[in-house]
């Protein structure tokens, strides 16, 4: 394993802490597709190992998007160290169902005996919401200090990649609906403390990752109460991420305008271009202003990033911003 | 590359797929505005979509049926609207009892299943069914010949792949053949079956509980009348996607990840043999080769046009960003047309507002249905 970068003692400077957030066991990060939420929980981990705490980022959604911010190779059903006080896991359905038999069997043979059989697996694939429950399973176990795989390591903190929103709450909702289900056996009584987990704030943080723009932010308010009527989660934070500076006043524009309908070229390219930034920062706060009316928790604010393809370098900007 | 119009010329059903946050719904709907507005008759079914844009579109308090937009609407925003324009909201959970009631052999084996809690929870929340039905309510509008063409959103999938497999997976499930026999009471097939599937529902049962086995097993007992009924249909709904008169339109987004998920969705298209239209890719900053500047003394000139030598500063900045996007857009979608072989991508640009409205899906429609060079002399303000 090739760590891509190491952690400067100067990049401890300047960091503010989160204390409500990242002091948590684990933090869910959820939000529409395409929000940018994968960079953000890496951001979160970034920041999280740089102040000392041994953290791992997990993926559930198997598209490994965390390990191509690292360039690295796919990590699969591995804890697998991306930095310094930082590791990587992406869960995969299966391999948890594989995992969580062998824990409840304890005996290998009779594991894999059974994973033989179409009829298990069958009728795994056919239980609503089993696959679901044994990813959050895995989690739950990731997160004990008391690891239940073998020579499993101790994490400070456990940052999830949730899938998309619509997924989402579905996802969160898993435990409580599956132990509707199965009214009485050992998985009852596991689905309900797997609920008891998601929903214990002292221990469990969520955070959802948004844009400054009309349907994000309105799908945004509609999660975070979903989240707590349905599944009983308080949102502890809400990142708006993608926002642009406001580089120019409104006199500046108009004048920019003038600018841009009296020239040629690249004068009016960049004057064009300016009129443009400045009505997507107008449009930007205007929504960032409605996303605070319409939501609980609070709203930080996360900066567009003027890179072509957002990788380590983006992440560790945003690891900055996050205080 | 040929406008959306010339794409969809002769075909009946368009289907906008691709990956969350792209802006599918969107594309869908002005797609959908622009046929009808060239004179068909079109329906966009879309799922959940934002609340404004549902709103501009007269969707709000929407069941599972097709309703038309008011024509005065688009009288409003200066749209001559020469056809018609539906749209419905889609409803998978109703859709899927609409399904079982429409293939129960009678009422009491369509209660036992609507009534069943796995029923209850497989409509509701397996992944896969959202799309399954949202073919199925596509099939059935085009079984009723009321449309000249239909506009499917899909639904936001993790993986594009999922909504492709989607008939194929909630039918293998229901089928549940092999299982059925095991789920008989009496257990007399269970031992027919020999000791390790025994074991397996055993261990299976120690696992979930008695309980909820017995759903599963009164589950696919209620269901096993429908079974054959429900697999004709796929099998159906299957080859209308493969019909010539459908076309996919992949949407994507001009960064690197949504670019990618693009060119796998198409390759699986490809290997599904299913009609493959074009990709549209939204929120473009472009073109680059247009904004491309005279190099160091832009700041200079600016200084000299503006007399702020701080603001021609700021305005160079911004410009060098919008230009570094830019041309990572340009790239990207080089490699996109490359890996697709194909000249049809169509560029949308990133516009300066965000668009809920019937003004909004107008202005996307000036490039969705213009030919590519008069897209470009739109964009660079020539137009």
């Amino acid at each position: 394993m090739t760590a891509r970068f190491s952690c400067h003692s100067s990049k401890l400077l300047g960091i503010t802490p989160i204390p409500e957030l990242l002091d948590k066991r684990l933090v869910f990060v959820t939000g529409k597709g395409g929000v940018g939420k994968t960079t953000v929980a890496v951001a979160l981990g970034l920041h999280a190992a740089e102040e000392g705490k041994r953290t791992i980022v997990c993926e559930v959604s198997s598209q490994e998007n965390a390990s191509r911010i690292f360039d690295h190779t796919e990590v699969g059903f591995h804890e697998v160290e991306m930095a310094e006080n930082l590791w990587s896991i992406s869960i995969d359905p299966d391999e948890s169902m594989r995992e969580y038999v062998l824990l409840q069997l304890k005996v290998r043979a009779m594991r894999d005996m059974l994973f033989r059989s179409r009829i298990f697996s069958y009728l795994a694939a056919a239980t609503p919401g089993l696959k679901e429950l044994v990813t959050i399973g895995k989690i739950w176990e990731l997160a004990q200090f008391d690891r239940k795989v073998k020579s499993g390591r101790k994490y400070d903190l456990v940052i999830v990649d949730a899938p998309a929103t619509g997924h989402g709450i579905g996802f969160l909702q898993t435990p409580r609906t599956f132990a509707a289900i199965a009214r009485v056996g050992p998985i009852h009584s596991q689905a309900q403390q797997l609920d008891r987990l998601i929903t214990d704030q002292e221990h469990t943080g969520t955070a959802i990752v948004a844009l400054p723009e009309e349907m994000p932010v309105n799908e945004t308010a509609a999660l975070e109460s979903e989240l707590r009527r349905e599944v009983g989660v308080a949102v502890d934070r809400i990142y708006l991420n993608g926002l642009y500076p406001e580089r120019f006043s409104k006199e500046e524009a108009e004048r920019l305008a003038e600018l841009a309908d009296g020239e040629n070229g690249s004068v009016r390219a960049a004057a064009r271009a300016a009129v443009s930034e400045h009505g997507r920062a107008r449009s930007q706060r205007a929504q960032l202003a409605r996303l605070r009316r319409r939501v609980e928790a609070p709203v930080k604010t996360l900066p567009f990033l003027f890179e072509p393809e957002l990788g380590v370098e983006a992440a560790h900007t945003l690891a900055k911003r996050l205080g | 590359m040929p406008a959306v119009d010339e794409i969809l010329e002769g075909k009946d059903i368009c289907i906008c797929a691709g990956s969350g946050g792209v802006g599918k719904t969107t594309t869908s709907a002005a797609i959908a505005a622009g046929m009808a507005a060239r004179g068909l008759r079109v329906c966009v079914l879309t799922i959940d979509p934002a609340k404004r844009l549902a709103d501009s579109l007269g969707l709000r308090e929407l069941g599972n049926e097709a309703s038309r937009v008011d024509p005065e609407l688009f009288e409003q925003h200066g749209i001559e609207m020469k056809g018609e324009l539906w749209a419905m909201m889609l409803d998978a959970k109703a859709t899927f009892d609409e399904l079982v009631a429409r293939q129960a052999p009678g009422e009491e084996s369509r209660d036992r299943v609507l009534n069943n809690r796995i029923y209850q929870q497989i409509s509701n929340a397996l992944a896969g069914s959202q799309e399954y039905m949202a073919m199925e309510k596509l099939f059935e509008l085009h079984t009723s010949g009321r449309f000249d063409l239909l506009v499917l959103d899909t639904p936001p999938t993790r993986n594009a792949l999922d909504f492709l497999d989607a008939p194929k997976r909630l039918t293998q499930f229901i089928e549940g053949r092999s299982l059925r026999v095991f789920m008989k009471p009496t257990g007399l097939a269970a031992k027919v079956a020999g000791r390790g599937a025994s074991v397996a529902l055993s261990v299976f049962k120690r696992i979930v509980g008695f309980d909820l086995l017995a759903d599963l097993a009164e589950f696919f007992n209620a269901f096993s009348g429908m079974v054959d009924g429900f697999q004709a249909r796929a099998k159906r709904v299957n080859s209308l996607l493969a019909d010539p008169h459908t076309c996919f339109l992949v949407v994507c987004g001009p960064q690197g990840e949504p670019i990618d998920e693009a060119v796998y969705f198409h390759r699986k298209l490809v290997e599904a043999k299913l009609p493959f239209g074009g990709v549209i890719v939204n929120k473009v900053h472009y073109p680059a080769e247009h904004l491309r500047g005279d190099g160091a003394d832009l700041e200079g000139a600016l200084g000299e046009k503006l007399g702020d030598e701080d603001l021609a500063g700021r305005v160079a900045e911004n410009f060098a960003g919008y230009q570094a996007l830019a041309e990572r857009d340009a790239r990207n979608i080089e490699h996109l047309a490359k890996e697709l072989r194909t000249k049809g991508v169509i560029r949308v640009p990133y516009l300066d507002e965000d668009v809920h409205d019937l003004g909004g899906l107008a202005e996307i429609n000036r490039y969705l249905f213009a030919s590519s060079e008069r897209r470009i002399e739109i964009a660079a303000g020539r137009a």
